[in-house]
């Protein structure tokens, strides 16, 4: 052993060599966009870096702009439905999928995961086609039953994780104790997975928040989302104020991440 | 107590195939809606209207420029899945023997640009690579070019930026992989002589193949549909598949066409995943927030 004690002091150069690969790795995949970050303070029409001043002047043309405003407003509101909902039906067809006796299980299983293996521009032409002839571009509701598809995959995973975890003893216990199968779910299932729900809801909120392929097709010119608000501007005219969005799309972005690594951590203590 | 219906068992254990049904319902109207009929739709377009024809999918072959979007379409992919393995694998070998806070924050490092949104990164590299952009002022200020060059709409911009949205989704299932590599055994083919070189292609590089292969899937997969980047960093010259079927929608009103390329993409994909023998594993993707 005392070999491997040796080794183990002193890394291999080849180690060295991965390690420091791997360092540059980690700065080519975070310098792009933190970039962006103190440009979109820079006082000039077009982005440079270094920027030559500091200005809030981008930022404060993001809060004026109608246009944007309305696209963040639509964005928000359609996560947070989406959010709700996918969570919502991720949730009952989870328990379906854990603790029921499905028929055709397995093609719930694979309608489940289809979202993800169907690429974006596929299910985004597809439901223009659709939704365009049901009316229902540009609509709450159309919004919504697409984000609400696309996240249904990482819901489902998120949630089907935390029943596995949870000790179905318990809630056997409180059956046993007089509980009615409601109340069993209600009082001691639910607060169990609940944190798994949570962030469940979490990756629901920033899968749609997020989503650019479907809201580019199934927006229209009264109600665009925040991305096709955002690759209309970057297609067409670039202005810093894309940065400043940028930067405060990332800090959301961390933000949320640092939340979402809370409530993991809750839910593996308990 | 005795009030509970038959179909809910004691213990919570299994509800009836009914209950199970009523509660998978709400998921299965989404699912039609949102998934089931719109495919079909966009499928039924391709091959029955006006009556049926395998024209547009002929189309797809027959024609030189819509194969050469195919061709192109292919090779991007290729080339993106390789560079990301490549940058991917010394991260993820990093990131498996590394522990606390280090490990936090490698983990923060490809988990940011993961759920950052893809228009963020793709602007990002627009403002890197433009022509009065970083990259050229760079340069310049170095000497090591005069004029400012155009970077963008170039295929190689395009493969650098897929590549750089898309190295999350390399990493994480390398990790996966290579975290679940006991140390015991590179332990062991050390003590019994191997040299590091060694240690990795005998050990470490067959036991992590799991991971290689579900990661250069999820790029590839990504990448043969990927809409955003491609649509904004490259011009008319790098066009690819998502593009093209943009184009047919959008300008040409083409729908039989457009989904007779979905339906082409739709058959790669679906071999592709039936030829690796796995479903994605999405499960490594949640699991790591």
């Amino acid at each position: 052993m005392s070999g491997t004690a040796t080794r183990r002091a002193r890394p291999a150069a080849s180690t060295l060599v991965v390690s420091a690969i791997a360092y540059g790795v980690t700065v080519f995949l975070l310098l792009p966009t933190i970039l962006i970050v103190p440009m979109s303070f820079g006082p000039d029409q077009y982005l440079r870096f270094p920027p030559n001043g500091f200005t809030l002047r981008w930022y404060a043309a993001y809060f004026a702009d109608s246009d944007w405003i309305g696209a963040t407003l639509f964005s928000v509101r359609i996560a947070i439905l989406t959010a709700v909902a996918a969570t919502l039906i991720g949730t009952l067809v989870s328990i379906a999928l854990v603790r029921g006796r499905l028929p055709l299980k397995r093609v719930f299983e694979l309608l489940v995961v289809g979202p993800v293996i169907v690429p974006n521009i596929a299910l985004a032409i597809a439901m223009f086609l659709v939704f365009d002839r049901l009316r229902l571009t540009g609509t709450t509701f159309g919004f919504v039953a697409a984000h609400t598809a696309l996240a249904m995959p990482f819901v489902v995973f998120t949630i089907l994780a935390s029943l596995y975890r949870f000790d179905s003893d318990l809630e056997r216990a409180a059956l046993s104790c007089g509980a009615n199968p409601l109340q069993a779910f209600a009082l001691v299932t639910l607060p169990q997975i609940a944190p798994g729900i949570v962030s469940a809801a979490l990756f629901a909120f920033i899968i749609s928040f997020d989503e650019p392929v479907i809201s580019f097709f199934i927006s229209n010119l009264d109600n665009r989302s925040l991305p096709r608000k955002m690759f209309e501007d970057i297609d067409y005219n670039i202005s810093p104020t894309l940065a400043a969005v940028a930067t405060m799309l990332t800090v959301l972005t961390l933000l949320t991440l640092i939340l979402g690594h809370f409530l993991k951590r809750r839910s593996s203590r308990r | 107590m005795s009030a509970r219906p038959a179909s809910f068992r004691l213990g919570g254990r299994s509800y009836s195939p009914a209950a199970s049904l009523l509660l998978a319902l709400p998921f299965l109207a989404m699912i039609v809606l949102a998934f089931l009929l719109p495919l079909a739709m966009l499928l039924h377009e391709s091959l029955f209207v006006p009556s049926f024809s395998l024209a547009n999918y002929e189309k797809v072959f027959d024609q030189a420029v819509y194969l050469r979007v195919m061709g192109r379409t292919l090779r991007i992919s290729a080339f993106v899945t390789v560079i990301t393995l490549l940058l991917a694998y010394p991260l993820a070998a990093l990131m498996a023997r590394t522990r606390g806070l280090l490990l936090a924050i490698l983990l923060l490092a490809v988990l940011l640009p993961l759920w950052t949104s893809v228009l963020v990164r793709t602007y990002a590299w627009l403002v890197l690579l433009q022509r009065n952009g970083v990259l050229n002022d760079i340069l310049s200020g170095l000497h090591i070019i005069a004029t400012p060059t155009q970077f963008l709409r170039t295929e190689g911009a395009v493969v650098l930026a897929m590549s750089h949205v898309l190295l999350p989704f390399m990493v994480l299932p390398l990790y996966a992989a290579l975290r679940s590599i006991p140390d015991d055994y590179v332990r062991a083919a050390q003590m019994l002589g191997a040299g590091s070189f060694s240690v990795f292609r005998h050990v470490v590089l067959p036991l992590s193949l799991p991971g290689i292969s579900s990661g250069c899937l999820m790029v590839f997969l990504l990448a043969i549909g990927f809409f955003v980047t491609p649509a904004l960093i490259g011009g008319p010259q790098q066009m690819m598949l998502a593009t093209l079927v943009q184009q047919q929608v959008t300008e040409m009103l083409d729908w039989p066409f457009a989904g007779a390329l979905v339906g082409v993409l739709l058959l790669v994909v679906l071999a592709l995943v039936l030829a690796f023998n796995r479903v994605v594993r999405l499960d490594r993707f949640v699991g790591q927030v």
